[in-house]
């Protein structure tokens, strides 16, 4: 076949390839690319973490027993679910079952927007019991009891790494999210077939990439130095 | 892709693999194991996190390259996070001579 019957062929080959499979192999290398730069994005605030956890351990320690591990664990569980239903989308693309597409593209975007919302609700407690740092410091009462013991101002360090951390992964959902919508859009206008997904297949692989970004917070901030 | 289509019910499993350890370091985290609650906590979060790439992401079945792109990337987040936290740990042991003292006035000959 030659290039222009491979184009005429299909609309979704853009000009500069030979054919679908080495576009296809391209998109999924430059993704991967991308995550990788991510992976030291996220990387920099994971070695400060170590660093400050290991500095002040027992200030750490209380401002992690303020999180609710319930709502951790159940948004952890969410964002799985949400991962599930993402790698079904991929599958249901692959397989050319548009219908499947979409409904388990709009199931990713729900479990997606449960955990936002979740979140959401967690920020508003740190609000209320006063432990955002800078804006609104002032512990009181139990919360006050539980901190003290490691140092405010330390407590405050933790609480600085628990925003930034969840703030910056929370921003990569909810640009997940805005993909996610722009796939449901396409996915609806028949843009699919088994021989062009790649972008269900790139947006997929960032969407675990954030997923495995949150299995590694639950545990570094909702879990410290136990529970018992 | 010219990868295959993995059955649904793997991807199933894995999923309940992964709300298993899910559970499993919560509740981990409420008996006391001293420091080798962080370690079970971090061996938990790396076990869920080969699961995802290997399944969800498909890597079982990507080429080489991915995998070195992959193996590249984990390799220099280990460099970061050794090489600061050795920085920090180890400076402490050799002091800094007394007359690097910060506090002491520059003199000037």
């Amino acid at each position: 076949m030659t290039d222009a019957e491979a184009h005429a062929q299909n609309a979704g080959l853009a000009h500069q390839f030979e054919d679908l499979e080495q576009q296809q192999e391209t998109d999924a290398l430059g993704i991967w690319v991308f995550l990788v730069t991510e992976i030291m994005f996220f990387g920099g605030l994971f070695a400060s973490y170590a660093i400050y956890r290991w500095l002040y351990f027992a200030a750490f320690q209380g401002g992690s027993h303020i999180l609710d591990i319930r709502l951790g664990a159940a948004n952890t569980i969410v964002l799985l679910a949400s991962s599930l239903t993402m790698a079904l989308s991929v599958r249901s693309a692959q397989a050319g079952n548009r219908r499947a597409l979409a409904l388990f593209l709009v199931a990713t975007m729900i479990l997606g927007g449960i955990f936002l919302g979740v979140k959401a609700v967690e920020y508003n407690q740190k609000f209320v019991e006063h432990v955002v740092p800078s804006l609104d410091w002032a512990p009181e009462g139990q919360t006050l009891a539980r901190l003290a013991p490691g140092g405010l101002e330390h407590a405050q360090i933790y609480f600085f790494f628990y925003f930034a951390m969840t703030g910056l992964h929370a921003l990569h959902m909810i640009i997940g999210e805005g993909l996610l919508l722009w796939l449901v859009v396409r996915a609806r206008k028949g843009n699919f077939n088994p021989h062009y997904f790649a972008p269900v297949e790139v947006v997929g692989l960032y969407w675990h990439f954030v997923d495995i970004v949150w299995i590694f917070l639950f545990p570094l901030l909702y879990l410290i130095g136990g529970r018992y | 892709m010219s990868q295959p289509i993995v059955p649904q019910k793997t991807y199933l499993l894995v999923f309940l693999g992964l709300v298993g350890l899910t559970i499993l370091t919560t509740g981990v985290a409420f008996i006391d194991l001293g420091p080798f609650n962080t370690v079970a906590a971090l061996a938990i979060a790396f076990t869920k996190m080969l699961l995802v790439i290997l399944f969800f992401m498909g890597v079982r079945h990507s080429g080489g390259l991915v995998r070195i792109i992959l193996v590249a990337g984990f390799f220099w987040l280990t460099l970061l996070i050794a090489f600061t936290t050795a920085d920090y740990r180890t400076r402490s042991w050799t002091p800094a001579p007394d007359s690097w003292s910060t506090t002491a006035p520059p003199t000037h000959p």
